[in-house]
């Protein structure tokens, strides 16, 4: 029964979060800005769920194909920010003037 | 419980909704790029969610499956795609 409300609080946890990543993902004006929206739920929600799912199939040998999920998000999440991020940052030079140096500025 | 259930799943559909108009809506490649990865994650997040409500986990493997895909597929889309004429 423990275990039950847990699970129901991480699962409600993780939807809210997923809710205000998506209206983030409306509201913001830029693609930088998008993107610090959107991977809210790619890591940290998902992995809330995951757990609620992982509580709720306790002993079952399918907890570990979720274990990996995790795993996998967790892993992939950084490859992606980084790839998309220097895109975005190339093409769109959003908040250029707030730095004193950037490396990704082409020279010449 | 199942309040529970049908709460989460309703703020995830909310989301995939919002995320959805985001996709189609943004004004280059790279917003589209980033929906979409929401949008993946917002369905795994709807499959977990369905396999701890019915304890049904034929779905499983297509949670990891979907997680690997949304990895290649945001790579390969952000590498390979033609630049927005600006």
């Amino acid at each position: 029964m423990i275990a039950d409300v847990i699970a129901a609080v991480l699962v409600l946890t993780g939807s809210v979060l997923a809710l205000t990543a998506a209206i983030g993902l409306v509201r913001f004006p830029e693609t930088l800005s998008r993107m610090h929206a959107g991977t809210k739920p790619q890591t940290f929600g998902m992995i809330l769920v995951l757990v609620a799912t992982l509580i709720r199939l306790s002993g079952h040998p399918d907890g570990g194909m979720l274990i990996l999920t995790g795993m996998f998000a967790l892993i992939t999440a950084p490859v992606i920010a980084q790839r998309v991020g220097r895109l975005v940052y190339r093409e769109q030079r959003t908040g250029e003037d707030l730095l004193d140096e950037s490396q990704l500025r082409p020279r010449g | 419980m199942t309040l529970v259930w049908t709460a989460s799943g309703v703020m995830l559909l909310a989301a995939a909704v919002l995320t959805t108009y985001r996709a189609l809506r943004g004004p280059t490649t790279l917003d589209r790029l980033v929906g979409m990865d929401t949008l993946l994650a917002l369905t795994i997040c709807g499959l977990a969610v369905w396999v701890a409500a019915t304890y049904d986990t034929t779905v499983v493997p297509a949670i990891v499956a979907l997680s690997l895909v949304s990895f290649i597929g945001t790579i390969s889309v952000a590498r390979f795609r033609v630049r927005d004429d600006r």
